[in-house]
């Protein structure tokens, strides 16, 4: 979903950690892509491999010829959870919250966490469709992600 | 052929702990407390200080050997080992380690151990981000995933999802150890039985972790004394050798943002043909199972990779009391474990392995004979342990 701006409240309260990129740039692309609203996990140059978090390498054939592939946006539950108990003191007002595993189908069924906007106590099940939802803050953008409607 | 297995060459001689308090509550410093579980370990194997020659530890333990053998006036360390990983993936791993320099000549009588004093130090089961999280935290912390807990509830919810297992088989791991617990004066649990109704009345911390899915914290340290068998044989109890250790993981488990290739795993996988392949047995020949509970759904996992069950058979085999002491089939975590004796980072477990072993447990297995031990499950790296007597 390169397209479309949608901004929206955080899912998370202030105080809550935020993302920086790493030191040593090696996910400067992820995040600034993040904030122009591209989904981008790394691609083998080489042989094609997908993967996220980002390496310096391929895993799979070790080349350091490491480009960056722009997702759909579009996934799938892989897992979720439902947290209760906040161990964050910028949460203790927020809970409960939902957490997410996707898996991108058009990635190579790479991974990622993000939070299932909407209400907490929505009913969620493995397998369900999703698409992300960009969440803007002051210098770095967050991958949410809502049920697609009507799957 | 050169045998380079430890198999039976090395023998768990003595096992010391301090009293375990509640975390924070421990009325001496964690220095103080590993040096009370090491001389008590020592002392128990029928040895001097002045033999122990090498100390093995894990998950940074803040007790470097240096400093123990300068106040415990050792005269000289021949072997200093810390394990990689947090947690306590490395339990049984530093009790493999100090067996491969006993049987390298490294060192004679290794101590193997691990105190914590949480009021002191901090403690494991709290967040820890702060405004701006860099690396594989910033995948993972902004959207409130941040405690161990948070971790291993995902992998949980997926295992049960994948093989169809309900809440009943966590709380049938739950309800083992506090059982256990109520035989144990040792354990913090002892005179707080737990029953299915409170079990599933208990809030959730994050679903499928009830309060009684999760480990407690605790203040304490635990010890163990291993030596060559032969050394062994002069000493005072009845050996106790270790068949088999392993330690490691599978292919790129914890790579970052939840990328396990193989997710809903204990990271068992890889080990546990190894460890029954250098033991010569099978799961079939094991007695009674010590098993790390962070949360009960490594459990579960655990006793799947293990071999003891298929996942398919997972919920039937931790319900209905097969995991308790004395009717189960497989008691676990006799003691009380992490969950009801006391989190000394699993270390514990290995004592009471020790116990079962004897004869000494408060729920002595009949004519028990060979005790696992695993240690981590779904961290990275693992490990584990065969015992036999
Ligand atoms: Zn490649």
């Amino acid at each position: 979903m390169s397209h479309g701006f949608d901004t929206m409240a955080s899912y998370m309260p202030s105080g809550a950690p935020l993302p920086a990129p790493a030191p040593d740039g090696l996910d400067a692309a992820f995040w600034e892509g993040t904030r122009n609203h591209r989904l981008l996990v790394q691609r083998c140059k080489a042989c094609g491999t997908f993967q996220f978090g980002p390496e310096w390498i391929c895993h799979r054939c070790r080349s350091p010829q490491i480009g960056w592939h722009e997702c759909s946006g579009r996934g799938k539950v892989y897992a979720f959870e439902r947290v209760w108990h906040p161990v964050h003191s910028a949460l203790r007002e927020r809970v409960p919250y939902l957490i997410v595993l996707i898996e991108l189908p058009d990635a190579g069924n790479v991974r990622m966490i993000g939070n299932l906007l909407g209400d907490p106590q929505q009913n969620v099940q493995i397998g369900d469709e999703v698409e992300v939802a960009w969440e803007d803050h002051e210098d770095v953008t967050l991958t949410q992600w809502r049920l697609v409607a009507g799957k | 052929m050169t045998d380079y297995s430890i198999k039976d060459k090395v023998t768990i001689v003595g096992i010391g702990e301090t009293r375990y308090y509640k975390a924070g509550q421990a009325p001496v410093s964690e220095f103080q407390l590993a040096l009370e579980a090491i001389q008590k370990a020592v002392a128990d194997a029928g040895l001097r200080i002045e033999d122990v020659d090498g100390f093995a530890s894990y998950s940074d333990d803040r007790n470097d050997p240096t400093r123990l053998a300068g106040a415990l006036g050792i005269p000289q360390i021949q072997f200093s080992n810390m394990h990689w990983g947090g947690g306590g993936g490395g339990m049984a791993g530093a009790v493999g380690n100090a067996a491969a320099a006993i049987v390298a000549g490294y060192a004679k009588h290794v101590v193997a151990f691990r105190a914590l004093a949480q009021g002191q130090f901090g403690r494991f089961g709290q967040g820890h981000a702060g405004a701006r999280v860099r690396g594989a935290q910033a995948y993972t912390a902004p959207y409130g995933l941040m405690s161990p807990a948070q971790m291993f509830a995902m992998r949980t919810q997926r295992f049960m999802y994948e093989h169809n297992i309900s809440q009943e088989a966590l709380a049938g791991i739950a309800l083992a150890s506090y059982k256990h617990a109520q035989r144990n004066p040792r354990a913090i649990m002892y005179g707080r039985p737990l029953t299915r109704e409170a079990y599933d009345n208990s809030r959730w911390i994050v679903e499928p972790f009830h309060l009684f899915d999760c480990c407690q914290e605790n203040d304490g340290s635990a010890a163990v004394v291993l030596t060559t068998t032969e050394r062994a044989r002069d000493l005072p109890h009845k050996p106790v050798y270790l068949m088999a250790a392993a330690q490691g993981s599978g292919y790129r488990q914890w790579v970052t943002a939840h990328n396990d290739p193989d997710y809903a795993t204990s990271n068992f996988k890889t080990l546990a043909p190894r460890l029954f392949g250098m033991a010569g047995i099978t799961p079939q020949d094991v007695d009674v199972a010590q098993i790390y509970e962070n949360f009960t759904g490594g459990v579960l996992m655990s006793i799947v990779e293990h071999g003891f069950c298929t996942a398919d058979e997972a919920e039937a085999f931790c319900t209905r009391g097969n995991l308790e002491w004395p009717e189960g089939n497989l008691p676990i975590n006799t003691s009380g474990g992490n969950l009801a004796e006391a989190y000394m980072h699993g270390l514990e477990l290995v004592l009471e392995g020790v116990r079962q072993l004897r004869g000494d447990s408060t729920c002595q297995v009949k004519d028990a004979r060979v005790c696992l031990v695993a240690a981590g499950p779904m961290v990275s790296p693992v490990s584990n342990l065969l015992l036999r007597n």
